[in-house]
């Protein structure tokens, strides 16, 4: 079972949906073969040794199997989420710090006001829309976005990485931000079929 | 409540990222608590997050690793149901003045924050995070200045309860102040009612001998 393969028209999405509905083991092997070496990789990048990045690895990825019903596939795509879940447990785990977010059933949440439906941008939308400004922004722009992502990649830990001086990934960084903003504003690609 | 004074997206992108220290992102996320705009930005720059780990190169896995996520999966399945309920917070009345994650971090409502004055009427509260960023609570009194300072570094202010000024910005609840090493300015509590805000800087300079020590510790703010 374990071993068998994504149907054709079963995403990700779908996988998470059946870990958390029926605790299909089958489901979650699919998303670990897919996920579980990335996390790795996406961990050792900043700098963690293989033996921890594999161990904060299969914790994030039993957190995924514990959290999975928390999983929304109309606020996030599989991936975002996954992503979140890692980023969390590398803050816990190899930083040993707490990770403070807004809790929504706080009496002081301000709630996000509502959105007409014509106007309501779905998870799938919104990873699309990020997709395509992304390849919008230059080769240069694009590497010091991604780098920001890798743990510990402060501005001057990526000039390092880059041999940039520090000015340089500042302003490639803030032009590429301004860009984004531009092409994520959702009142510009919110009405998009 | 509208919010005028936002998040930058460089900070946005650093808070998605994970790259803040904890005293940086206690004020982020207090901040989104209270505001849905940088809310959706942010969720969009995880959702960058999410491309970064498609991309990534897949790692090599042991054997057996899949195997081994299962152990831990049924392990963590007999913890659960041996764990004992966590008691439910207390509920409060109304709508508290501290957001959650802060409330959580004072260990209470701002009505039970144990202020310490550091002179001219202008109370802190320090609060605990660990790594380089120190965060505490500011009480000024209405309309009272709070001492000119620079700083080495960044200043992020997030307003909780009644407004200040500086220089010609107005800032209220949930308005958040980016100040950086450039800045030497002057906020100034609104009349009619104290200022409470979380106040997150770099950590001061730190002196060898212990008397600067000391005397900065109540000095600085």
């Amino acid at each position: 079972m374990i071993d068998g393969s994504r149907g054709p028209s079963q995403t990700w999405e779908d996988l998470l949906v059946a870990v958390s509905a029926t605790q299909d083991r089958a489901a979650f092997g699919l998303l670990f073969r897919h996920f579980a070496p990335r996390i790795k990789s996406f961990l050792m990048r900043g700098g963690t040794s293989e033996a921890l990045a594999e161990d904060v690895t299969q914790e994030t990825m039993a957190t995924v199997w514990r959290k999975a019903e928390q999983f929304d596939p109309g606020k996030a795509s599989a991936s975002t989420w996954m992503f979140t879940i890692a980023r969390n447990k590398r803050i816990d785990r190899i930083r040993r710090e707490r990770r403070p977010e807004p809790d929504p059933n706080d009496p002081s949440f301000a709630p996000s006001p509502a959105v007409p439906p014509d106007r309501e941008v779905s998870a799938l939308q919104d990873a699309v829309a990020v997709r395509h400004a992304l390849g919008e922004l230059s080769d240069e722009q694009r590497e010091v976005v991604m780098l920001s992502f890798y743990e510990d990649a402060s501005h001057s830990v990526i000039a390092e990485r880059l041999k940039l001086p520090l000015g340089t990934v500042k302003s490639r960084l803030r032009l590429a931000l301004k860009k984004l903003n531009g092409l994520l504003d959702p009142t510009v690609y919110g009405g998009m079929s | 409540m509208t919010i005028r004074h936002h998040l930058t997206a460089e900070i946005l992108l650093s808070y998605a990222a994970g790259n803040l220290a904890e005293g940086w992102s206690l004020a982020v996320a207090t901040h989104l608590a209270l505001c849905p705009d940088c809310r959706a930005r942010e969720v969009q720059f995880s959702a960058i997050g999410g491309e970064a780990l498609e991309d990534a190169v897949p790692a090599e896995l042991s054997d057996g690793a899949l195997a081994a996520c299962f152990a831990l999966i049924d392990l963590d399945e007999v913890d659960l149901n041996g764990e004992a309920q966590q008691p439910l917070p207390p509920v409060i009345a109304g709508t508290p003045t501290l957001p959650e994650p802060l409330r959580g971090y004072v260990g209470g409502d701002a009505d039970s924050v144990r202020w310490s004055s550091v002179g001219g009427g202008i109370r802190q509260c320090l609060i605990k995070v660990s790594g380089e960023a120190k965060a505490r609570l500011l009480y000024i009194p209405a309309g009272d200045k709070v001492p000119q300072h620079g700083h080495r570094g960044l200043e992020l202010t997030l307003v909780l309860s009644g407004s200040f000024a500086d220089g010609a910005m107005q800032f209220h609840r949930g308005d958040i102040e980016v100040a950086d090493e450039q800045v030497n300015h002057t906020p100034t509590a609104g009349p009619g009612e104290p200022c409470i805000c979380l106040a997150v800087t770099d950590a001061p300079i730190v002196f060898k001998s212990l008397l600067p020590r000391l005397v900065q510790r109540f000095v600085k703010i």
